[in-house]
Order: C-alpha cells, then structure tokens, then sequence
C-alpha cells in the first residue's frame, strides 16, 4: 500500500502539463484504455469492451507484452491465466520458472481426463491442519470425498499422487460474505458467479456463500431460484446462500418459512441501515428476528444506522462535498459501532444468534467483544477489506481510486484498524472471515461521480482473503495455523451448519484441500488478479502465504497459478436450520419467565380519564378495571379467601400463568403498606 | 441562635444574617468563615465581619456550610390521564427544603400536538402559585414540527429555558425517530440548548410488553422484565451516538442501571460531551421490590428506567459519582397515591410512573457515598449543587457560597441520623421507597432566599416566595467545548478534476438513497467552463451529449476546481 501511494505521489508533483488526462495523451490513453486503473488490467477480463465506446480507441497492449511491465521485483506465483475470455477456462500449464513452487504432481497412470477430472486422488506427506490440530497424515480421495486419512495408507493403483513435501493441508476456504449478483440501480457486479468463484478459487477459497438481494416488493423465493439458476450454470465451486430480507410483512414471512423447510437456507440477512429502502425498525428487527429463531435461521446484520447516515448524507452535500470522501464523512464508525450495540440489545432480548457482517471498525468490534465478555450470542465478521486496507484513500486525488474504496459500512480512517481487527481474529472475538467482494468496474461506479450516494458500494477481497489473514495474523505472529483454519474456513462451516462436511479435513468430509504455501510471497494488483475489476483496493500490497493447490470435489483447479475451472461444476450446498454452534446455547436459555403470584388488589383504583395517553397499547382487548359489573359466583376453592364486595375485576377471566395459590406460611397482606 | 422576639421571625429573618463559625464548603475547597446575608444575597464572607446591628446570627459551631442543593429533576403537580402527582408545588418544594435542597428544576411536559408555550405559561402558573424556593423549568419536546421549532426558539430567548428533554420510549406517544432526534440536537446545538434524553428503547419496550402480558405477567414485575437495563444502555449509546454527530451536549436523565453508566463513563473517557444523572432511587435501592408480594408496594417502585434487580447497581453508581464520570443527581420526584397506581393493577403498563425521593436525595448521598468514603464533601457539593448550577448556566448565582450569589444555603449535620419512614416524609404520597432507610447526615438549618425556612426539625416554608430563575443558553460548562469542536470538524471537500470517463447506464427507478435536493441526471455532460477547470478535454465534444440548460447546479458552489500547487492530480489514472 505504502508502494502505491509513493507511485501516486510522485505523480502528483509533476507539472501540470504533464499530470491530468489531457497531457496523457492519446498514444497512452491508446494503450491503457482511457481510464484504465492498471496497465493491463483489462487482460484476461471477460468485460466486454464494446460496452465502453469512450474508452476502446482500437488498439489495446498485445498479451503478450503485458507481461514484461510487471513493476513488482519479485517472481509472482500466481499468474493469470491468458486467455480467460474463453467459456472453457482450461488453461495449459505455464511453463518456466516455477522450480520452487514445491508441490509436485505425478500421475502413475496418463489417463487423465482432459478437463483436469481425477477420481481418485492421493495426497502424500503433508501436514494436516485442522481448526483443532495439526498432524502428518496422507489424505486419499474418491469421488470428491475424503476416504482415507493417515499414514501407510492402502490405495488402490492408477491414483494421482500430489507430494505434498511436508506443507500445510488444510481444508479449503469458506467466504461467508459475497455479492456477485447484487443489483445497484439496474446494474450488475462485474464479476459473476462465474468470475466471482474462479477468483476465490484462486485464492484457495473452496466455496462461498453469496447474498440475494431482493428488492422490497419481490418474492424472496423467484429472487432465489434467480440467483440459484445463475450460479448453478456459472458457479466453478460449491456455493450456498443468504437471502436478504428487505422488508417485513406476511407473506415475506411465508416464504422464509419455506425457504428453510425446502430450499435448505439457514441464514438471512436484515438492514439497519439504507433508510427507505432495505431499512428495517427497531420493532420490525424485533419481529424479524422472533421469527428467524423460531425457524432455527442465523440472523445476518447490516448494523448501521440508516437514520442517521441519511441526516448526514443531507448535510455533507448540502456543503458541497459531493466526492467518495462523503462517504466516510457521512457513515462515521459510531454509527456502525451503535448499530451493532442495538442488534446485539435486540438479539439478547429475543434470545437469538446474530451476526454481524462487514466489521469494518475498531468501535464496532469492541462493541462485539465487549458483547461476547456478557454472554450475548454475537458473531462478528470483519472482511479482507477492513482487515488488510484503511479509508485514508477516500480522500485520494483520483476519483476511480477512492471510488474504488467505497463500501458500507465504510472503511476506517484509522489506519491501525486492520491490526485491531486481526488482534481480535487471533484471540477468536471475531470469527469468520468473509470478502464482501462486490466489484463494479470504474464506470459503474462513476454512476456517482457528482453524488457520493450513488456510488455503487463494494470493494474487492475474495481472492485475497487468506493471503490477508496469513500475512497479517500468522505470518506477524498473532495467530497459529490452527486458529487460521478456523476463521477462515471452519468456523463459518459450523456457524452455517455445514460442519463437518465443510471446514474440515476427515473421513467423509468434502475434497474441498488447499496445499497452502506459507512463503511464497506475491504483490496483489490488478494485473494478476482473476477478477473483472480494474481496481484492487490492496494494489501493491505484498502478501506472504498463498495457496499453492487448490482441490474442489476432489479436483485439481489451481496449481501453481494455473487455474481450471469449470463453469457449472459448483453444487448448491443446502443447509439445515438450527446448527449446534449457534443454537445450543439459545435452547438452554429459553426458559419462560414467570409473575409472581400475588393477592388481588383490594384497594381503592383512581379513577382515570377514557383516553388512555401514555401507554404501549397491549395487545389483547381487555376490560377497563374501573367498569363496574355484577358479582359473579365466586369459586371460593380457587381462592382460599373470601372478598368483601363486589370486585373491579371480577370479570376478567383469571389468566393460567396467573395461578392464585396459598403461599407456604401464609398470603401476605396486599393492601397495607411496609 | 438568638431570636430577638418569636412572632416576628419571618420579618426579621427577611433581613439580615450572619453565619459565624461554619466551615464554607464549596465544589473546590472548604474553609472556616462567617456569612454574612442581606435581602437575599450574600454580602460579605471573611472573618471578622463588620455587620450592622439587630442582626440574627446563627452559630454554626464549626459545622459545614454548603449551598443549597439543586434538585435537577422534578415532576411536581404532573398531570397524568386527568390526575396529578400527589406532591404539588407546594407540598413538594417543601420536602425539598426539609431535604436541604433550595432549588428545584421541574419538567413541563406538554402533550403531544399541544404548544410548548402554552404548557410552559400553565406550569409557571401553577409554580408561581405555590413553589416555597426558587425554581427553574426543563420543557419536555414531545413531537417535532416547524411550530415546535419557533416555540423553542421563543423558549430559549425570551423564557429562559436551556434544557429540553426528548423521548427515545414511550412509543406513539412521546417516541421520537432517530432521524427527529437527529434534528432536534442538531437544532438545540446551533441555540446553545442541553438536549435532555429519557433513554430507554421504546421499540423493544413496546414488544417485551405485548410479551409479557401474552405470558400472563401483569404485576409490577412485568414492568422491569419487560425494560431490562440493556434497553437503556443501548439508548443512552444510540443517544450519545447521534449527539456526537451533532455536537451537541447531552444529558441522559435517570440513568439507572450500571449498563448505562458504564456507556456513558465510557463515552466521556473517548471525549464526548456527555453528563449522567442518577436519581434519588437508583442511587439508594435496587429492583428486587418489584417481585414483592405486596402489590402496592411493589408498584410504588415503577418508574421509568426502571430500578435494576441488580442489587449492587446502587453502590457501583454511587462510585461513579464520586469519580466524576456521572455529573449530577435528580430525585426525578413523581408520586402517585396508591390509588392512583392502582391504575394499573391488572397491566403493569398503566401503572403510573414515579418513585419519590426529593427529601432524601441529599441525605442519601452523603450516606452512601461521603460516609462511605467514596466521595469528600467538596465532590458532595458538586454533585448535589454546583454542577447543575453549571449545567443550567445559574452558576456562581447558584450553586456556590460567594459574594453576590444568592443566599441559599444550607448549615449540614455530618452525625445526625434519621430513619426515613412514610409516617414523618413531607411528601403526601403513602409510600417511601426508602421505608425504614438509616441515614446518616441532616441539613440543621436550612436558608432559602435569605430567609430561614429549616431549624430546630421546624419548617417555615411559605408558598408562593419562590421565584423562577431563567437559564441562559450556551452554558459555558457544556458549551466551551462544543465551541472549540465546531471549528476544528469544518468538513472539506477534495479538490479533484471531473471524472471524465463512461458511466454505466443505470436506472433511477429503484435503489439508491434518495438524495435530499433534486440534482440533474449525473449522465448528462455539464457545459464545462473551461476558464474554471483550468484544462481540456481532449475527448470527442460529441460523446457528451446534448447540454442542458439546466446543468450549471451540477457543480456545487463548495466544490471549487483550481489548480492545485504542485499540479494537478491525473484523475483518471491509477497510482
């Protein structure tokens, strides 16, 4: 990060002659695309440039020459594969200089199938990390699932045999957090299902969990079987997914109750924050998440105050601040931090699991701790966004840059927030970690070029996710391998009920292994990278670890930077309601409270005024004390004293929670006082 | 004491007075001198004064001499659903006085739709009538309009208001969204109000409620069930939340958990501007009652927040007090006759809200935080006197012993021990929350206006002497800060060059936060006025599109393009 912002400044001293667009140039806007982020970011991108007229100018840089401009000094290990715009995706593995990747692929037999398919796998001395423990083990695989762990294992002949060499085998990466279909204003992400999980792919990240987003007013249901269908014929791992909730009603609730009876979806996600739009009341929230437990859903959170924000947004362009710093400005972290005190208040009342996504804020993931210090039943996921970048670059001189940054909540300014939050990984008061990947390509996002409201929010992460978490947690020395598995992987399995088919490496869990590179260093840029967006947020960032295989079902997609994918192979992973790691806790704590059992109240009752002010309107219809009705019988057995006079509230039917008994050592004495 | 003759002490007392021998304790430091009052103003202090004759002295003995106490929160005479609380002016500024308190700051609370003026007039009235000390008003915001606006203005300029209080509970009653919250701080802050909050989360309450009484709980234990003191805490954070981006001073009334005070010790540590009061109740017994088989003395407790059954909760806030990070105490004094709670003897929602403790809020505190040696007896002055005086900008004319302030004072007994007990309270209520109570710490003598209303356990109070004291706005205590914040946090935009490359088609239709001022389609291209941006664009003149007429607002006027020293920025590519 501290590279890029030098190269910029640099920029920025030039004469004024030289530094702007115009004294770019036509021959180099010619060979960047006019407002191409990173030279050669358009390599190996599926945009389809005809889209963007302004910007093609006819002659683009020959693939070929891309290569050589790489600025970064080291050896990159992971490298784009070249043509990317073909719907096969199967790329010839790159020859050259990769001697020290390590990891060393034999097959006994060469019948293997051309698209990369092996039935029958066998990985060989490796280190089996698990969330729990570590252990030398081979790992033999059959049909997409893990048969066999151990030493001296009998295989059958004819296996593939990958050589591990002593490294780290660890079960692949669930992102928990992904928009790939996210509609803004009627447009789309640039990356797809398609681009979306190629990318997580690449950066050992097995599955992912993507959002639907309804829009107030559709069916949850067609929206899902939407987005099912897309990812069913596009998605290259296995995928599940939330459904957001963007308004409350009936029949909202009516298909959340069959979304998790048929469709196998567990988990949903509500809004503080978006006012008219997704927004929910404190009272909906309320309802909302009633209803979440009693279907045994995880409760998602967007915690921010939408209120607010909105108030805000009003105030800092009616200044006349109308750029990407706005949004900051606009969404200080308070908001979140007090947004995820409420959701936590109203889980605590309702007795609910909540999670809270995209923890971008030291306050906010205090918030949390402090939380979980008290019991409450809090997850919190910071993202690869909050984890590895800061908001200085709102206030960045280029537009497309800082618009690039724009995510809600936003990142903070706070440029130690990132250590804070991985403190906070480390010692498990955060949980998982998502990506929150949500890519527009700088024209999408110039949407909001006069008006910072309309940026489309979202920044990039999916495919850097695990490189972050080792680089700035295991690598510093903060986390151990163990507790990496389970924030990036394991803990999100258990949390959406997909342990241990997911998240682990046992007999009859899924083929989903990364052998992961704990040294291979590589610079994260927009060159490199599997996504279709010219910008990377973390661009120059040097990241140690990385995935050097990558197996999903049991195959072999990435290896040493050559990823083979195959769009349409990603299964939807149905999950079940009610998963242990959340809900064990909400059942023993579901116990009703009881009144206390009392006389009646024999004094005197004021009498009071017909319009009842000041009180919560109860919700059944009941008599006023103060009318006077004829006596009737009373069953002297139900209470053991007899009333003089006719009663106020004779006629209200005794309740069963409000049984009158005889208290042992007799009734006290309800009207006199002391 | 020497009287020069019984029948006429009032007309003597109205005079002239001289306090010898008292130790003056004040909020920084204590001291031994005499006092010497006329016309209700302190005249002189120093030893060996020099006073004309026929003056009533009082021997102070070596005694502590402290400034009236300032009860900051009342409900005196409330009406509620066409009855009063039990203590009107009267009856419960004269608690007030037995307690040692000389000031009391009610809360006029108009309904909603109804002027604030009007209320206000209606409240000065009645106190005017009665009141036996000086008082002062808070005017409750129950809704928020344009008109509510003009009345508050009128409030704060010519009425002497300083202190407004908003609702996060009560809901459909008194409820304000967060968005209104955020314009009503944002408007006290511009006019140098305090912005008062009950803190509780209303939403939640409303649905805990219908809970509970679904569950068949509908005793005085359901009222605390269904306020737990997470409610609070998350009001006052939200409460804090949005003053912070309004800048503007808060006051969280009757904090009453340790969840509470803990967000806003909390709050104050990060720098905000941020005052806590506990009440007489919080601060001298817990919750536990609620469970009480008696009903009526369970209901005698409701109030709102309620009181947490957390049983040390009294204790942890009486440390905070003495810390410093809660800055005043009320008594938030509103009794309803049993009776009159037994409104609510089937729904423990229609239970009237109010605990007393106007008398023994003095008495109390010295009890629980000064015997205990938590607290010293300036902090002791502080916390009952002189930060509320600050806070309502009455500072040094009340809240301190000096020349020129006013002559409320107050000659304390650290010894003396009481039993507080519904039989001997001045209040008319049939209940005391703090039946049975020892409390250590009397007032001897009590001075109101110059004039003596306590000695000897007799008390002289006469309605209608009190005088309302107007507060004027930006009260340096709260403001001074406030101030300096304002002009550091001038928010600037980035000088950056128009983006200039496609923009996606979209639609408006659906989506997107509405923005508040209506601005052309950023689609269009502006005509560009070369002369201002300082540099041309190189691209076809055609891929603009058509000019509007209407496209010069595009560029706000905030937002200047000049050339920056050093060259411009390239906009368009990366670093």
């Amino acid at each position: 990060m501290s590279d890029c912002r030098r190269e910029w400044n640099r920029e920025d001293e030039l004469p004024v002659y030289l530094a702007g667009p115009i004294s770019t140039g036509p021959n180099q806007r010619k060979s960047f695309g006019m407002f191409s982020s990173v030279e050669g970011a358009f390599e190996s991108k599926t945009i389809d440039f005809d889209n963007y007229a302004v910007g093609r100018q006819g002659s683009r840089t020959p693939r070929s020459g891309s290569r050589e401009r790489l600025f970064d000094t080291r050896k990159p290990v992971g490298q784009t594969p070249t043509e990317a715009r073909e719907e096969t995706l199967t790329d010839s593995p790159r020859d050259g200089d990769d001697a020290n990747t390590g990891v060393e692929v034999r097959t006994s037999s060469r019948d293997e199938s051309p698209d990369g398919k092996n039935e029958k796998l066998l990985i060989k001395g490796g280190r089996v990390v698990n969330e729990d423990q570590s252990l030398y083990a081979d790992v033999y695989i059959e049909d997409g699932i893990i048969k066999q762990v151990g030493e001296n294992l009998v295989v059958p002949g004819g296996v593939k045999v990958i050589e591990a060499d002593g490294r780290m085998v660890i079960p692949g990466g669930i992102d928990v957090n992904t928009c790939l279909m996210k509609p803004f204003l009627g447009i789309k992400p640039v990356d797809d299902f398609l681009q979306g999980t190629k990318a997580a792919l690449a950066g050992g990240t097995t599955m992912i969990i993507d959002h639907v987003t309804p829009q107030p007013g559709d069916s949850l249901m067609e929206v899902f079987e939407h987005w099912q269908e897309a990812a069913d014929k596009k998605a290259c791992c296995d995928y599940s997914l939330h459904v957001d909730i963007p308004e409350w009603n009936e029949t909202v609730k009516h298909e959340l109750e069959l979304l998790v009876e048929e469709k196998g979806i567990n988990s949903f996600q509500v809004y503080m924050a978006y006012k008219d739009l997704y927004q929910m009341s404190d009272s909906q929230l309320y309802k909302a998440f009633s209803f979440l437990k009693h279907l045994g859903a995880v409760v998602l959170v967007h915690a921010e105050n939408g209120d607010l924000i909105a108030q805000e947004q009003r105030k800092i362009l009616g200044m006349g601040i109308t750029g990407p710093e706005g949004h900051p400005l606009s969404r200080p972290e308070e908001l979140e931090a007090e947004a995820a005190f409420r959701a936590i208040t109203l889980s605590n009342r309702v007795n609910c699991p909540v999670y809270i996504t995209k923890v971008m804020s030291k306050s906010a993931a205090d918030t949390i701790t402090q939380a979980r210090r008290k019991g409450s039943l809090v997850f919190g996921e910071p993202i690869s966004a909050s984890l590895a970048a800061d908001g200085s670059q709102y206030w960045s001189k280029n537009w497309a840059k800082a618009a690039a940054y724009v995510t809600s909540p936003p990142l903070s300014p706070d440029p130690t927030t990132p250590d804070h939050l991985h403190t906070l990984l480390a010692c498990g008061d955060l949980q998982v970690v998502g990506s929150a990947h949500c890519a527009y390509s700088t024209s999408q996002k110039a949407i909001g070029k006069d008006d910072f409201t309309l940026i489309p929010e979202g920044t990039n992460g999916v495919e850097e996710r695990m490189s972050i978490v080792w680089d700035k947690s295991v690598a510093m020395g903060k986390m151990d391998e163990n507790q990496f598995v389970a924030v990036t992987s394991t803990n999100a399995a258990k949390i959406f009920n997909l342990y241990p088919r997911k998240g682990r490496i046992a007999v009859g869990s899924d083929a989903d292994i990364v052998i992961w590179d704990p040294d291979s260093v590589k610079t994260i840029s927009a060159r490199l990278q599997q996504s279709a967006s010219e910008y990377n947020i973390f661009e120059g960032l040097e990241c140690c670890g990385g995935p050097a295989l990558v197996l999903s079902q049991g195959r072999v997609v990435y290896e040493d930077g050559n990823l083979q994918a195959h769009p349409g192979t990603g299964r939807f992973i149905p999950r079940k309601p009610f998963p242990d790691f959340a809900y064990q806790r909400v059942k023993f704590r579901n116990q009703g409270k009881q009144g206390v059992t009392r006389g009646m109240y024999d004094g005197p009752v004021h009498d009071v005024a017909c319009t009842p002010k000041y009180i919560t309107p109860s919700p059944s219809a009941r008599t006023s004390p103060t009318s006077n009705q004829p006596p009737p019988i009373r069953n002297l057995h139900q209470s053991n004293f007899s009333l003089s006079g006719a009663q106020a509230d004779d006629n209200v039917p005794r309740r069963s929670g409000h049984r009158i008994v005889a208290p042992p050592g007799g009734r006290s004495n309800i009207t006199s006082l002391g | 004491m020497s009287y020069q003759g019984k029948k006429n002490i009032p007309k003597i007392t109205s005079d002239r007075l001289l306090i010898k021998g008292g130790r003056i304790v004040n909020d920084d430091q204590s001291f031994h001198a005499d006092i010497y009052m006329e016309d209700g103003l302190i005249k002189q202090i120093g030893d060996n004064l020099i006073v004309p004759g026929g003056v009533k002295v009082i021997e102070a003995q070596g005694k502590m001499v402290i400034p009236g106490g300032i009860d900051i929160h009342t409900h005196f005479q409330m009406p509620y659903r066409g009855t009063t609380t039990v203590d009107d002016f009267a009856q419960g500024s004269k608690a007030a006085l037995a307690g040692g308190t000389t000031m009391v700051v009610d809360h006029v609370i108009p309904d909603p739709g109804n002027s604030l003026l009007e209320a206000y007039d209606q409240w000065r009235q009645w106190a005017d009538e009665k009141a036996c000390c000086d008082y002062s008003l808070h005017v409750d915001i129950t809704h928020w309009s344009d008109s509510v606006q003009q009345e508050l203005e009128c409030l704060i300029k010519e009425k002497g208001v300083n202190s407004f209080q908003v609702y996060m509970a009560y809901k459909d009653y008194y409820q304000m969204t967060n968005s209104e919250l955020y314009e009503v701080f944002t408007f006290l802050a511009e006019r140098g109000g305090i912005a008062q909050v009950h803190a509780e989360n209303g939403e939640i309450i409303a649905e805990e409620q219908a809970r509970m009484l679904q569950m068949g709980i509908t005793g005085p234990e359901g009222h605390v069930l269904s306020r737990p003191e997470e409610l609070e805490a998350e009001a006052v954070f939200r409460a804090i939340t949005i003053a912070s981006q309004t800048n503007c001073p808060l006051y969280v009334t009757r904090v009453m958990s340790k969840s509470a005070a803990d967000i806003i010790s909390q709050a104050r540590k990060k720098g905000n501007v941020v005052f806590g009061e506990p009440i007489t109740a919080s601060l001298g017994t817990d919750g536990t009652h609620y469970w009480s088989k008696n009903w009526a003395k369970a209901a005698s407790f409701v109030t709102s927040p309620p009181l947490s059954p957390d049983p040390t909760t009294p204790d942890y806030l009486n440390t905070l007090l003495s810390s410093g990070d809660l800055s005043v105490t009320g008594s938030a004094h509103c009794t309803f006759s049993v009776a009159q709670k037994a409104i609510g003897k089937d729904d423990f929602t229609q239970i009237p809200e109010g605990v007393n403790g106007v008398e023994e809020r003095m008495a109390l505190i010295w009890d629980k935080a000064v015997t205990s040696g938590k607290m010293d007896e300036n902090m002791f002055v502080a916390v009952t006197s002189t930060n509320a005086a600050k806070i309502l900008n009455l500072y040094p004319r009340k809240g301190r012993i000096a020349v020129g302030s006013d002559a409320d004072l107050v000659i304390w007994d650290t010894d003396s021990i009481r039993t507080i007990t519904a039989k001997t309270h001045n209040s008319a209520a049939e209940y005391n929350i703090f039946e049975g109570m020892e409390l250590r710490g009397a007032p001897l003598v009590v001075i109101c206006q110059g004039k003596i209303v306590l000695e000897d356990g007799n008390l002289h109070a006469t309605s209608g002497v009190g005088r309302f004291i107007p507060c004027s706005a930006f009260p340096d205590f709260a403001y001074k800060r406030v101030k300096a914040r304002k002009q550091l946090a001038v928010l600037k935009a980035v000088p950056r060059g128009m983006y200039d490359g496609p923009v996606s088609e979209y639609s408006m239709s659906r989506g997107g936060t509405p923005s508040a001022s209506a601005r052309t389609s950023p689609t269009k291209q502006p005509v560009r006025n070369l002369h201002q941006s300082g540099f041309s664009l190189a691209g076809n003149p055609a891929a603009c599109g058509p000019p509007a007429p209407d496209d010069i607002p595009i560029r706000p006027a905030g937002r200047r393009i000049v050339v920056p020293p050093g060259g411009r920025s390239n906009i368009t590519s990366l670093s």
